[in-house]
């Protein structure tokens, strides 16, 4: 049978992917925000997820503002990095697991979570970031060292689904995914954040404190976690600080007690403050 | 339905009543993903603009580049960010814009931590300074 057997919790900010594509991450501005990647790298390659399960959101790339679903899980078997402005991120194609997905659409819709399929859809920074992150460079006429199912989450247009409503969506993937017959290996990521606001008058604003407590919430108290309210999200970590209710999707899927075995934090990247977690599920 | 989000300083949650308002306008912004688009932007303004059936007011906060006023008029940084590229500037001095401070403040405040929670937090803070 498919194990879940952890989980990331990881932010995805583009510049992050620009600096991995322009080779400067030597750089000084860059240097502390990868050296707290170094030990996720080297736990990816000792822990070979087969499957990767990657909450993300759309920047208006998949979706313009004509079709915002809330939920859209990819059935595809595999998503083009899109171009984004500024040509496609020179990253390999990410290849999917069609028949998990339509399992985990399958299981998921009765369990009562209306998804919205897509089987066929490009992936911005969103997804692409994150693998960059946990993978390292990969050319991009190689492969990832694994297949994704990816999850668009809507926390463009306010508002996302709840915090709580993310947390229990993740507990239904989770019971997809041990009722799968094939044995996998299966992570779980939840992307974006941490606190930032990239708009308006207010633009920059950086949360550290907040931040902190809620990585300490991921690990130890993942329900209170999510029961945090939007207004919360939007006054205290700035108004894309919000997206954060994607960690909710990744901590629901895991048991209520993990281990966590590596955390980062660190401000800046571009506008944003980088938060990164690993969390392993007991047995 | 009540705002509870509506008095935080500097700051326009995109919700469904601006997704409306704005529609037109996000999508020619999100129009400039495309190089085609963007050549015909470059070559007539008015006339691309014209095709997109915005209020008089959005296409004059366009014409200006007022990147606050677009965000007001239900305009989203996502799509907004679009044209800023079209025009050259990068979501961090885009940013810096729209707080009214240099490129170089700008960089140097999120190098020194970002804006502070502290004093941020409601309008009536930034009314009493």
């Amino acid at each position: 049978m498919a194990r879940l057997t952890a989980g990331v919790g990881c932010s995805h900010v583009p510049a992050i992917g620009i600096a991995m594509d322009q080779g400067i991450t030597e750089q000084p501005y860059w240097v502390p925000a990868f050296e707290g990647f170094e030990f996720s790298r080297k736990w990816m390659k000792d822990n070979k997820p087969d499957v990767i399960f990657l909450v993300y959101n759309d920047h208006c790339t998949a979706f313009d503002a004509s079709c915002i679903p809330t939920f859209a899980l990819g059935c595809a078997a595999e998503y083009h990095p899109a171009d984004e402005g500024w040509g496609p991120r020179p990253v390999p194609v990410v290849k999917g697991h069609q028949r998990l997905s339509s399992h985990i659409a399958q299981s998921v819709i009765l369990d009562e979570f209306d998804l919205t399929i897509m089987n066929e859809m490009e992936v911005d920074h969103g997804l692409t970031v994150p693998m960059s992150i946990m993978f390292g460079e990969i050319a991009q006429d190689d492969d990832w060292p694994c297949l994704v199912v990816p999850l668009c989450v809507n926390v463009v247009q306010y508002p996302p689904p709840t915090g709580n409503r993310c947390f229990q969506l993740g507990k239904a993937i989770r019971r997809a995914i041990d009722s799968y017959d094939e044995d996998l290996n299966v992570m779980i990521f939840g992307t974006g954040g941490m606190s930032h606001q990239l708009q308006a008058e207010r633009a920059g604003l950086i949360n550290a404190d907040w931040d902190k407590r809620f990585l300490d919430m991921m690990t130890e108290d993942p329900i209170a976690a999510s029961q945090i309210t939007h207004e919360e999200y939007l006054r205290e970590t700035g108004s894309e600080g919000i997206e954060m209710v994607m960690w909710h999707v990744m901590r629901g899927a895991l048991n209520d007690k993990v281990t966590e075995v590596h955390r980062h934090y660190h401000v800046p990247a571009s506008n944003t403050a980088v938060g990164h977690i690993i969390l392993e599920n007991h047995e | 339905m009540e705002k509870n989000y509506e008095d935080i300083p500097g700051t326009y949650v995109f919700d469904a009543d601006r997704s409306r308002e704005g529609y037109h306008l996000n999508m020619f912004c999100i129009s400039m993903r495309q190089a085609k688009n963007r050549e015909a932007m470059k070559e007539d303004p008015e006339a691309y603009l014209a095709k997109y059936p915005m209020t008089a007011e959005q296409r004059q906060a366009v014409r200006d580049r007022d990147w606050n006023r677009l965000l007001e008029l239900g305009g989203n940084i996502y799509y907004t960010s679009k044209l800023a590229a079209f025009d050259g500037i990068t979501f961090q001095d885009l940013a810096a814009m729209m707080t009214g401070v240099s490129r170089e403040e700008y960089r140097d405040m999120m190098l020194n931590g970002g804006r502070s929670i502290e004093g941020n937090r409601y309008k009536s803070e930034w009314e009493k300074s």
